[in-house]
């Protein structure tokens, strides 16, 4: 094979064809960059395109042998060069130099045609001395480390010279700096980024774009977008909602709000939306619903932001909602303390402190309903990403599912919208891939072909009620005790009842291998979603028909910040039971309790309950045993417990705080709370306890 | 010089060029034909890369580091992080005047550089070399 193959007549048709059009545009782009010159400031990335015009015509000029053509094009593009990296400065001079620049190019492109070029070399010598003279020696700028910035190694690996000259610039602008991670479709990624960086543009200098391996690598491609901008943290946030994974800031300016230290719980968009018509409240409008700084949006939009709403940091409501929840018990500290007053003989005092404890309590309440408003989003934005699931799975499968929503528009504080997101999602792939049959099926049994998903939500007093219902094959209760039995979970399934057998479903290691597939699969069992559930102290119930269907209820609190919650005894000790799982609560009168089956039961009105003593379940040791105790009893629908416990201390609001990973695993327990008189109490999770009582065979 | 004995699988080798010039595509393409039965496969941007990798069984990848949407140094880094391209050969391709760019992009992982203008020759004997 012979070295050196002459280039094709196709490839200097296109080499011609391509120079002309580069020469067109850099006559275009040097007369807006003549225009931005006598203003003073001039768009970098015109400049770098101007310069990877002249780039290119050098590359391509070269490979093809027109050397004189590569000769002034790589004169120019020193010039360029040394313009884009801040070497000489746009002056006059060095404009008219590269029109001139542009002139030669074109004479000389026409003149490789018909071979005049000869003539020209005058000309091409003078141009480049001239250009050579532009650049004053020692000139270069200084060069600073880029470490102390922070930038992950990645970004600045990928940096090309000029990107990090760029980078440096916008630093001693006194720019911010944000990496935002996104996600696009692999099919779709060139126009969303395309459309998210021309608006990038808008806000500050987009420095660099590395393509990342997404999470699903198959179908999604990730970039890491290097902005600079004046803009904050928090305005990015708002302006940028819903299109960027997340926002990371680094770099040096003071005014970063929440920095590098959260950006990963931002993801997703976690913020609130505040409208003001919400935050005024009733009687003290506009108190804190003026628009704060942040209200400054786009430039080219009005400086009236349209929906008078303020994106607020969940994390800042977090905060408030502690402190509220602090003030709340600090209340109630002063009223028990009142209240001691008066009964030790300080009546006058007392009664006065009484009263100035009930005012504050009034006040404290309507602050704690106005932020408990705040964070409050509707169902709604819950139902939009279980459509999307519900489309997609039974496309996969092939099934007709009709997805019907109801109440929406309830509220739910936003961190339990975000927590129940993934166990509702498992129940509703659960009811599509188990419950609906495909369409052959159906028709077989009579049904209609299409299956039907209801969604709804609703209040129910101080809880949050969502119901999955599916008109699919129900749940063989048969097999769950057999598939139980062989997974040696139960050792005896004949006395289990319907209920209780649907329990096995919940207990860990149920869901395994042989049920897993490509949509209820992931490894998740249904221990889980009640544990998920759980963790946000709600509870979870199924009812199931076999052939007609099943349906899912998940009872929630409306929030997690403050919940009404029983305190009670046992063995000396105190515990909370948030109020949503208990249904009353009665004195055990001791010859009522029968025994069936070894385990302890009484009767309430004509049903039979079963009795579960506190003390043993935690196994805690006593010394003695109360002459009268309680029966607590928790739970929903038909399935009851009776909690014995040593005494009622009455109901009081409670802020839950987690009890770490260590105690994750502890069954029963969902967290601890502080009772405000220094004591820090355990919170029982009253459907973890049923779940642990069927597995221990009661 | 040898034809490629390498590979074993029946399909022709395929070889990514990526550059934003038509003109540079189309010289590598005449170039690259010469060597026999190679497929290429041609990329205006960077961009445009990104999604022809996964659709093709790509054998070599020669790319210009100046780019619009994202420059070849950001190709390159993505082809290494990736699993199913990290042993994927990549010649980059730039000018003298981009030295301290070519530098980095072997830092980065590149198999070899070529600067422009180069003679065919040379472009062969490294297209032969990583197939």
């Amino acid at each position: 094979m012979s070295a050196v193959q002459p280039p094709t007549s196709d490839a200097a048709r296109d080499f011609l064809a391509e120079a002309e059009e580069i020469l067109e545009e850099l006559g275009a782009q040097l007369a807006d960059l003549a225009d931005m010159a006598e203003s003073g400031s001039w768009d970098p990335d015109l400049l770098n395109a101007i310069f990877r015009g002249a780039h290119s015509l050098k590359g391509v000029a070269g490979m093809f042998g027109f050397t004189a053509v590569a000769e002034v094009a790589h004169n120019t593009e020193n010039l360029l060069d040394w313009l884009r990296m801040g070497k000489v400065g746009l002056t006059k001079t060095v404009v008219d130099l590269l029109f001139r620049s542009a002139r030669l190019l074109t004479v000389l492109l026409r003149a490789t045609g018909d071979g005049t070029l000869v003539q020209y070399q005058d000309d091409i010598t003078a141009h480049a001395a001239a250009i050579t003279s532009c650049l004053s020696p020692g000139a270069s700028p200084t060069v600073g480390s880029l470490e102390q910035v922070g930038l992950p190694a990645a970004i600045i690996g990928s940096l090309t010279e000029y990107e990090e000259h760029r980078l440096r610039e916008n630093l001693e602008q006194g720019r911010c700096l944000f990496v935002l991670h996104t996600s696009f479709d692999l099919s779709s990624f060139d126009q969303e980024l395309g459309s998210l960086t021309d608006l990038l543009k808008k806000y500050g200098e987009l420095i660099s774009t590395l393509p990342s391996i997404g999470e699903n690598s198959q179908t999604n491609i990730d970039f890491d977008l290097l902005l600079g901008t004046q803009r904050s943290e928090q305005e990015l946030r708002q302006l940028l909602e819903g299109r960027v994974v997340s926002i990371t800031g680094y770099g040096s300016p003071a005014d970063f709000s929440a920095p590098a230290a959260t950006p990963s719980s931002q993801a997703g968009g976690a913020a609130v939306t505040v409208t003001d018509a919400v935050v005024a409240g009733d009687d003290q409008p506009g108190s804190i619903g003026a628009p704060p700084a942040t209200a400054s949006v786009d430039e080219n939009a009005s400086a009236k932001s349209m929906s008078r709403t303020v994106r607020v940091d969940i994390g800042k409501l977090d905060s408030l909602m502690n402190i509220v929840g602090e003030l709340v018990l600090a209340q109630s500290t002063i009223t028990s303390i009142a209240n001691r007053m008066r009964t030790e003989g300080f009546s006058r005092m007392a009664v006065d402190l009484g009263k100035a404890a009930k005012g504050l309590e009034r006040r404290l309440t309507d602050l704690q309903s106005g932020v408990m408003d705040i964070r409050m989003i509707p169902v709604g934005q819950l139902y939009d990403k279980m459509s999307r699931i519900v489309r997609s799975i039974t496309r996969e499968q092939g099934k007709k599912v009709d997805l019907k929503l109801y109440g929406a528009e309830t509220e739910l504080d936003k961190l339990i919208v975000e927590d129940i997101a993934d166990p509702l999602m498992h129940i509703i792939r659960n009811a599509i891939d188990h419950g609906i049959e495909s369409p052959e099926q159906r028709r077989a049994q009579g049904k209609e072909e299409r299956g039907t998903l209801r969604l709804s939500s609703y209040q129910k007093g101080n809880h949050v009620v969502i119901e999955v219902e599916d008109d699919g094959g129900g749940i063989d209760l048969e097999k769950i005790k057999q598939k139980a039995l062989a997974k040696g979970l139960v050792h005896d399934v004949s006395t289990l009842s319907d209920r209780e057998t649907l329990e096995l479903i919940f207990l860990p290691g149920f869901s395994t291998a042989d049920q897993i597939t490509d949509v209820s699969g992931r490894g998740v069992g249904m221990d889980v979603v009640r544990n998920n559930i759980a963790a946000v102290s709600g509870m979870v119930d199924i009812e199931t028909k076999l052939g007609k269907g099943s349906r899912f209820t998940i009872v929630l609190p409306i929030t997690l910040a403050i919940i009404k919650a029983l305190i009670i005894s046992c063995a000396g000790r105190t515990y909370a039971l948030p109020i949503t799982s208990v249904v009353e609560s009665l004195l055990l009168v001791p010859n009522e309790i029968r025994t069936v089956e070894n385990k302890e039961v009484i009767s309430l009105r004509d049903a039979t309950l079963p009795l579960l003593r506190l003390d043993r379940f935690l196994a805690v040791d006593r010394i003695d045993t109360p002459i009268e105790q309680y029966v607590v009893v928790v739970g929903s629908a038909e399935k009851r417990l009776g909690l014995v416990v040593d005494d009622l201390l009455g109901q009081q609001d409670i802020v839950i705080k987690p009890l770490g990973e260590m105690f994750r695993s502890i069954r029963g327990i969902s967290g601890a709370a502080d009772l405000g008189d220094q004591r820090t109490i355990l919170v029982l999770d009253a459907g973890g306890i049923i779940t642990e009582m069927v597995r221990s065979g009661g | 010089m040898q034809p490629d004995q390498k590979g074993s699988s029946v399909h022709p080798a395929t070889i990514l060029i990526v550059d934003d010039s038509a003109a540079m595509r189309s010289l590598l393409v005449a170039t690259i034909e010469t060597l026999g039965p190679i497929k290429t496969v041609q990329a205006a941007s960077g961009f445009e890369a990104l999604r022809i990798l996964p659709r093709e069984q790509v054998d070599l990848v020669l790319t210009d580091i100046n780019m619009q949407d994202i420059n070849g140094l950001e190709l390159l880094s993505y082809i290494r992080s990736n699993p199913m391209y990290q042993s994927l050969p990549v010649i980059i391709i730039s000018t003298e005047g981009s030295r301290k760019d070519i530098d980095r992009g072997l830092s980065l992982g590149a198999n070899e550089y070529l600067v422009k203008p180069f003679v065919p020759a040379k472009l062969l004997e490294l297209v032969q070399r990583l197939l």
